[in-house]
């Protein structure tokens, strides 16, 4: 039998928690920039000007039929370039800008569905009545609409947030050294892959399982 | 940035010899059908068989098809792999271990590529396949009972023939996930589709054509699943009530 020997993962905290901290920054940059321009690209694609829903429609479909690991090596592809372009040599890290991006604008269009979805479930009455009373269509969206929208969305925005925290550790295929990049690097160092990994594996588990529990709770608050 | 297109490179010969840029391409290609389907057919055995578990009264069978799900939902797939890849090998008796790790890099990657991303999505299938016969009327289960079927039978003439025909939507998108996620098998060197892109800008220098072309690729087998699944939803339609299409 394999003898396990975990004594190379406590001196490896701290590199660990570096790791675990690209890993959350990811995510976090991920969800914000990915809920507020998803949010963008479900009005324009419920607007009544064609060419815009088309676009934005061209961009979800596209974003949505295409792995995550291009995405991730076409934005390594094309973020240094440009950065390079606009700023010039020495910009820090490349890799880190390119994952933000990638998976910002990635996201974006898996929370555009959702938020699409949770719109279209605010009966049309709410929308006509807020016309009636005067407003603008950029009121009632702001108003009336969207506030009912993201309550009724709230459990699949977060099932959908801890499914981007496990699509984080793809930035592997850029060598960035995310929670799970640092946990293989340290136990190729120490020759301990499967202890390592197993742990990794554990860590993901114990933190995505005790969210979804948490969304569920919630969830059936919000049903009662 | 003047980027020099040089589309000509697909059909210049590999440093080897052999073959072109092209061939290099179809072979990822064809890795990635293969792989996928093989994964996908797992993956639908052992997700209906967990969905039938779950949902039977039982707490024996129905408690390990719900850990079987949220364990392998709550790992990122990348974990995973790695682990079927790297840990399970090691944790096997050691006979087996040195068998699987003395054999052909390409097949330990095929094996552990197809059975991680298949049992991944088994998880998948098997919510789906739950919520079908959930959606399913009480009177569909007692009635075929009640006409002197056991409960075995049940599930295999009356329940799966109405949920599976009621899931294909979601079995769709799920089946297009499954191309999408063999992506990332190419971590452990597999040299499917989106390796091969990553190889052709090692060798061709070319980012931009290899980048395009194997998008489009992706883009293209999308749209044939889709259809196919159309297809297989008309064919499946049960007269009298409601599905999507015509």
């Amino acid at each position: 039998m394999y003898d396990f020997d975990w004594s190379s993962i406590p001196g490896a905290v701290p590199y660990l928690w570096t790791g675990a901290k690209t890993t959350l920054e990811i995510t976090g940059v991920a969800i914000v920039v990915g809920i507020i321009w998803g949010a963008l690209l479900a009005v324009m694609r419920l607007s009544a000007n064609r060419t815009v829903a088309w676009l934005a429609a061209g961009y979800v479909n596209l974003f949505r039929s295409v792995p995550l690991v291009m995405v991730i090596l076409w934005f390594f592809l094309i973020v240094p370039s440009l950065l390079k372009a606009i700023f010039g040599e020495g910009i820090a890290d490349i890799r880190l800008a390119s994952a933000f991006t990638a998976f910002a604008l990635f996201e974006a269009a898996y929370y555009s569905e959702i938020i699409r979805a949770g719109i279209q479930s605010v009966p049309r009455g709410q929308v006509s009545a807020a016309y009636a009373l005067g407003l603008t269509y950029s009121q009632a969206m702001r108003l009336v609409v969207l506030p009912q929208a993201f309550r009724n969305m709230i459990p699949l925005l977060l099932t959908q947030a801890i499914i981007l925290f496990q699509d984080t550790s793809l930035v592997y295929v850029i060598g960035l050294a995310d929670f799970f990049g640092a946990a293989y690097k340290v136990g190729d160092r120490d020759g301990r892959i499967v202890e390592l990994l197993l742990f990794a594996g554990a860590v993901y588990f114990v933190i995505c399982f005790g969210a979804s529990l948490l969304v569920r709770q919630y969830q059936r608050r919000l049903a009662k | 940035m003047a980027y020099h297109w040089n589309w000509g490179i697909f059909f210049a010969k590999v440093p080897s010899g052999g073959t072109t840029y092209l061939g290099w391409f179809l072979q990822g290609l064809q890795w990635t059908v293969i792989i996928s389907l093989s994964s996908w057919i797992l993956a639908l055995v052992i997700g209906a068989l967990l969905g039938v578990m779950r949902t039977v009264p039982n707490r024996w069978l129905s408690g390990p098809a719900a850990a079987y799900v949220e364990i392998f939902r709550n790992i990122p797939l990348l974990v995973q792999l790695f682990i079927w890849y790297f840990v399970v090998p090691e944790l096997l008796p050691v006979s087996i271990g040195t068998a699987i790790k003395s054999s052909p890099p390409l097949l330990q990657q095929f094996l552990a590529g197809m059975l991680c991303l298949g049992l991944f999505t088994a998880a998948r299938v098997c919510e789906q396949v739950r919520s079908g016969i959930g959606a399913l009327s009480k009177g569909q289960k007692n009635a075929a009972l009640a006409t002197g079927l056991t409960l075995p039978q049940t599930y295999r003439y009356v329940l799966l023939p109405m949920a599976f025909r009621i899931i294909i939507p979601p079995l769709t998108s799920e089946f297009l996930n499954i191309f999408k996620n063999s992506a990332v098998i190419s971590t452990i060197g597999f040299v499917e589709l989106s390796r091969q892109a990553q190889q052709l800008v090692d060798y061709t220098a070319q980012p931009y054509e290899a980048f395009i072309v194997v998008t489009l690729a992706y883009l293209i087998l999308n749209v044939i699943i889709m259809a196919f699944m159309r297809w297989v939803e008309l064919r499946a339609r049960i007269p009298g009530f409601i599905t999507t299409g015509k």
